[in-house]
């Protein structure tokens, strides 16, 4: 979004539609769990004003420090290993002739699978009796067991995030690649410039916009993650992958205490949102600093 | 050169092998028996049976599902995309008061943990009658989809010459004459990836959909989670359901799959 842009009020004709679609299911819900956060719901018809109660003995929650912790160890290195990779796997995919849409279907298969059935099938594919995984890693004399060891159960979670989500940052990144002219890479090899300046300074720049996109979901999703880890680990052994989201469900649907659970909510909604709100306003600077080296071909 | 390419064809061919494993493992057991799964470590079906398919395409609360996922996930994506494109252009090409608030507050619709969020989304849509309907769940899932479908249009649409919308203008061409007929066609990738991801997004998101149906639109996804029963799981059936989830998404990528890779003619992401 360059300055140059001209100012036209009429334009929020164009977003209104968008605004009442997305409108009509966010703020009713929003307001609801507000309301909920405030108050002791002992049934449906006695209902007790606490204010802000639920919030202060939410932030005091010593498990839910835990969680947050082990969520934000486990976000970051879904980025520091599914960025990279998604990258390098959108540079090394063929732009052209079939082998090029075998490619996409195949990258694309893991991202079309129910959740609940990736967790399903890695529960299966980790045991070291009849699953892939886990046999070859026995075979290769490694103790392994992600049902009873926290490292194990950790590492396993992150490879199925990684299986699971690189291909979304990989398809992103391969459809900003195609975009790139060609003249680009002309111009560049006239230069004599190294594949790594080719990346550094044509392609990184041009996936900027991809990139912040991919960056974005993938912090924000993972910090959501629910079903995967349920399915898998059920958050063990011990609370090894006992992520925010897990915890918050405990509360919420096993214990129904729905007022700190509403106000656990919107304590977490907040966290993402600042979170992203960071990523978002640094990745724009990253950026704008690299804008001399993009745009003068 | 040359070796570079190769280094890069090795990373492609063993990150495919990840890719493909686990899938392979799902296709594998689909065909296998219960009882063999859960006995035998086995690269390929000894005892091979296609008895799991022929459940799910028998019996009608199986294949039901599959349609019923599919008519809201096309009313969502097909939705998604027609208000998502003016939105998007308005976006790339104008300021206005509030837009990057606007285009921020969109995607902070992506964060909220579903857990508690739930309950109210079954009042609301009780209270409008709703429940139960594809139209419910095509709805709620546009909360998600409709604001990741703005971010990557705009992104796309950032990248085409803004002298193109001027010419057109200048040679007479109204707004929607030139944004159907001009601009879209630039930005095929852009639209061809959003039209996957909403797709996917939708397809496989399970906690909404399933608080939404009971039995007249219930969506695939909220089926399969039926295969734990008091016999145990039903890790064949569930195996072979989920092979089959991934066959309309495949196809759909297959449609879109030049857009995504020729890009666009003079654009830039």
């Amino acid at each position: 979004m360059s300055s140059m842009k001209p100012v036209n009020q009429k334009a929020w004709w164009l977003i209104l539609p968008v605004i009442i679609c997305v409108s009509f299911s966010a703020i009713i819900p929003l307001m609801t769990v507000v309301n909920y956060s405030l108050q002791d719901i002992i049934s449906p018809d006695r209902r007790v004003f606490v204010g802000t109660e639920w919030f202060k003995a939410v932030m005091r929650d010593d498990e839910l420090h835990g969680a947050l912790l082990r969520q934000l160890v486990f976000s970051f290195s879904v980025l520091l290993v599914e960025i990279p990779l998604g990258i390098l796997l959108a540079l090394s995919m063929p732009a052209k002739g079939w082998q090029s849409s075998a490619v996409l279907v195949t990258v694309a298969i893991s991202l079309l699978i129910p959740w609940n059935v990736v967790g399903t099938i890695w529960q299966i594919f980790g045991r070291t009796d009849i699953g892939l995984l886990g046999a070859s890693l026995a075979a290769m004399g490694f103790d392994y067991s992600y049902t009873g060891n926290p490292t194990h159960a950790w590492f396993t979670v992150l490879a199925m995030d990684v299986w699971h989500w690189t291909p979304l940052v990989a398809l992103l990144c391969y459809a900003g690649l195609r975009a790139i002219p060609d003249a680009y890479y002309q111009a560049a090899s006239i230069d004599g410039a190294s594949k790594f300046a080719v990346f550094r300074y044509i392609q990184l720049p041009k996936l900027r916009g991809v990139l912040m996109i991919a960056v974005l979901l993938r912090f924000m999703d993972s910090f959501m993650i629910y079903t995967e880890p349920f399915v898998l680990t059920g958050g063990g052994p011990g609370n090894a992958t006992t992520f925010l989201s897990q915890y918050l469900t405990q509360k919420a649907v096993g214990q129904f205490d729905l007022g700190p659970a509403a106000a656990f909510s919107l304590i977490y909604f907040l966290i993402i949102l600042l979170l992203c709100f960071v990523l978002y306003n640094w990745m724009q600077r990253v950026g704008a600093q690299d804008k001399p080296d993009g745009s003068h071909g | 050169m040359d070796k570079r390419f190769q280094k890069r064809s090795i990373f492609l061919v063993l990150y495919l092998v990840f890719a493909i494993l686990p899938v392979y493992w799902m296709v594998n057991m689909s065909f296998r028996t219960n009882e063999e799964i859960l006995s035998t470590f086995s690269l390929w079906p000894e005892n091979f049976t296609i008895e799991h398919y022929k459940t799910i395409f028998t019996d009608a609360s199986w294949y039901s599902g599959y349609i019923n996922s599919l008519i809201y996930v096309a009313i969502n994506t097909v939705v998604s995309l027609l208000v998502a494109l003016p939105a998007a252009y308005a976006f790339s090409r104008y300021r206005f008061i509030g837009d990057k608030h606007v285009f921020f507050w969109l995607l902070t619709n992506r964060m909220t943990p579903p857990a508690v969020f739930l309950l109210p989304f079954f009042q609301l849509y009780t209270t409008l009658g709703l429940m139960d309907t594809h139209l419910a769940v095509a709805m709620a899932h546009l909360l998600f989809n409709v604001p990741l479908a703005v971010w990557i249009l705009e992104g796309f649409m950032s990248g085409v010459p803004r002298e193109i919308d001027e010419t057109a203008y200048i040679d007479g061409y109204s707004f929607p004459r030139f944004f159907i007929t001009i601009f879209i066609p630039l930005i095929k990738a852009g639209v061809g990836v959003t039209a996957f991801f909403c797709f996917m997004f939708s397809w496989v998101e399970l906690l909404m959909a399933r608080t939404l149906t009971s039995v007249d639109a219930k969506p695939i996804v909220a089926v399969m989670t039926r295969t734990v029963s008091a016999s145990g799981m039903d890790w064949g059936v569930l195996a072979a359901a989920g092979v089959l989830t991934i066959v309309p998404g495949a196809i759909v990528i297959w449609f879109v799959r030049n857009y995504i890779a020729k890009g666009f003619a003079m654009g830039r992401v």
